[in-house]
């Protein structure tokens, strides 16, 4: 099913697609919406393939509630969407993060706000992504800038879930989404994937939420015979709703230690000539590949300048943005929104450093040219 | 053997165009291309104006739309307008005359894709077919058996025999297109204005 070592013609929701089933996905509760569908659709006719369950649910709500039930039943869950259907999703986002249940949801991101422009681009959900649901919580965001990074991309978010019981995020963009690549899949022997945390205490001691130095609570499945409550209420570590201070102070910690205190297996950021150039392009997504093609476009202008780009875009790059960037003359940051990571950028540099933004919210892609004439006003 | 093209195919939704885009892409990967192809999406897939866009490259591939274009098909009139300015000096560009009458300036093929798919396929659905063979004919960017294995990988095996056949007259009408351009193309205007075979001074005999 999974054409390993192959060199092949694939879509960039394809590559999710092929990445959730290598990742053993057996469960995908969605709602067909674009740009997003073509995940739901492959992975209708394939999970069937292999005992898997597919189901299209009456909105987006009941989608990752019923990709919560079907994670805790022990199966690896999914979901994808797009804006509207991602604004929905909120509210079982934060019932996942609370309840630490793993699933991945991927983003598939569209022009908005509201319906706004179904079949076009933006990059307009990224702080959402952050802080969409309400009340502290942990996040998890990756964001793939190719075909190949997409199946890739998958896999790790499916198995950063399952490591770390949690929620995560794949914040693709309708480009990427929507483009064919040739992709050239990795050996199935060179692919690792990761388990969540298995419970080794007798059955009758086991404690859902107990606290491990990792943070991580070992989980059971219901079914195999482990009793555990799940609430969206703050609970303590049976799962029952609580209202002790120890205990609630105890639940909110963890869920911010485990991943706070693990950010170097967390954080990836790839950078392009950022260490010798004064200018440097802070981008991510489809727009890096546009950051790209300027960074060869000013070299033959002989101007020199750096790329960085945030692959794990929650939690943030701070300590990277912080030593990289921080001594820079110029950091130019092309987005497909009005200024969102912009500001995260901003918090991290130092007054003298000057930030330019090159922004673009008609739907389409912010072109090299665009980001070249932004450098040579400055250079 | 070209390191990177950039190549449009447009018309109207249905005529095949991301099918004929997906076989580019695939013979691009056949011959070791890195390859992106996209293509426009939403109410055009069904009817209205439509395009895909295929960039092929030796090295990797950074942003994935097409700015200069070296090949450009229009099968229709609104497109051929659209695109033909973004053609590049030099650039290819083949028309299907059976929907477009006001031809663009450069380089330009024309052939009744469609009056000829209907009148020897009874199909105007293979228009995109003949238009990928008279391509494949015109320009040199893969091996004729690329082409052909490409269409196998991309068109259902039960269409695979008609399409096939509707491709290969392509080739054959690029071929004879080729072959007039050829002959009509004035002495004068050639850039290295060679003097005619039949008044170039012979050596003297003897």
């Amino acid at each position: 099913m999974i054409p390993w070592g192959e060199t092949r013609l694939v879509q960039g929701n394809e590559a999710i697609a092929l990445g959730a089933l290598a990742s053993e996905v057996r469960f995908f509760g969605g709602y067909p919406i674009t740009p997003s569908t073509e995940v739901a659709e492959i992975l209708a006719r394939k999970l069937p393939e292999v005992d898997g369950v597919f189901i299209q649910m009456e909105d987006e709500i009941a989608s990752i509630s019923s990709v919560m039930g079907a994670s805790l039943a022990g199966a690896r869950a999914m979901t994808a969407t797009s804006g509207p259907g991602f604004s929905l999703m909120q509210e079982g986002l934060g019932y996942g993060c609370l309840a630490e249940i793993p699933f991945v949801l991927v983003n598939v991101m569209r022009a908005g706000p509201s319906t706004g422009l179904p079949t076009q681009v933006s990059q307009g959900d990224v702080m959402q992504a952050r802080w969409g649901t309400h009340g502290d919580h942990p996040v998890i965001a990756l964001c793939p800038s190719s075909v190949r990074e997409c199946f890739d991309m998958t896999i790790r978010a499916f198995n950063l879930s399952e490591e770390f019981r949690t929620p995560v995020l794949l914040l693709s963009d309708e480009v990427i989404g929507h483009m064919r690549e040739r992709v050239t899949f990795p050996r199935r022997e060179d692919v690792r994937i990761l388990d969540r945390p298995i419970p080794q205490t007798p059955k009758e001691w086991y404690e859902h939420y107990h606290p491990t130095p990792s943070n991580v609570s070992p989980m059971a499945s219901y079914g195999s015979g482990y009793r555990f409550h799940v609430t969206g209420l703050t609970h303590d570590r049976q799962g029952f709703p609580t209202r002790r201070i120890d205990e609630v102070v105890e639940k909110m910690a963890r869920l911010k230690n485990k991943i706070v205190r693990r950010l170097d297996e967390l954080i990836e950021v790839k950078t392009h000539n950022v260490e010798k150039s004064r200018v440097v392009i802070f981008a991510y997504g489809s727009v890096y590949r546009s950051a790209l093609a300027a960074q060869v476009m000013l070299e033959k202008k002989h101007k020199k300048v750096g790329v960085f780009r945030p692959v794990t875009l929650w939690p943030f790059p701070d300590r990277e943005v912080k030593e990289l960037l921080d001594e820079k003359d110029v950091i130019i940051v092309p987005e497909l929104n009005q200024g969102q990571l912009i500001h995260e950028v901003e918090r991290l540099t130092s007054d003298c450093v000057r930030i330019l933004p090159v922004q673009r919210v008609d739907g389409y892609a912010i072109t090299p040219e665009q980001i070249v004439q932004a450098a040579l006003e400055v250079m | 053997m070209i390191r990177y093209a950039e190549m449009r195919l447009s018309g109207s939704g249905g005529q095949g165009l991301g099918l004929a885009g997906r076989i580019i892409a695939e013979a691009a990967i056949t011959e070791d291309y890195n390859v992106c192809q996209t293509q426009s999406y939403g109410p055009e897939a069904r009817g209205g104006s439509s395009r895909t866009d295929i960039i092929i490259s030796r090295d990797e591939i950074l942003f994935p739309n097409c700015r200069e274009l070296d090949l450009l098909l229009a099968m229709n009139q609104e497109s051929c307008s659209m695109y033909s300015s973004s053609v590049k000096d030099g650039g290819l560009i083949v028309v299907d005359s059976t929907f477009v009458d006001q031809l663009p300036a450069g380089n330009v093929y024309a052939l009744a894709l469609t009056t000829e798919a209907v009148s020897r396929f009874g199909n105007a659905l293979m228009a995109n077919m003949l238009a990928l063979g008279m391509v494949s004919s015109l320009v040199s960017f893969f091996k004729p058996e690329t082409w052909r294995k490409a269409v196998g990988v991309m068109v259902p095996a039960r269409f695979y025999d008609v399409n096939l056949k509707a491709f290969d007259l392509g080739v054959e009408m690029g071929g004879e297109l080729v072959k007039d351009h050829a002959v009509r193309k004035p002495v004068a205007f050639d850039r290295k204005q060679p003097v005619p075979e039949c008044l170039r001074r012979r050596p003297k005999q003897g």
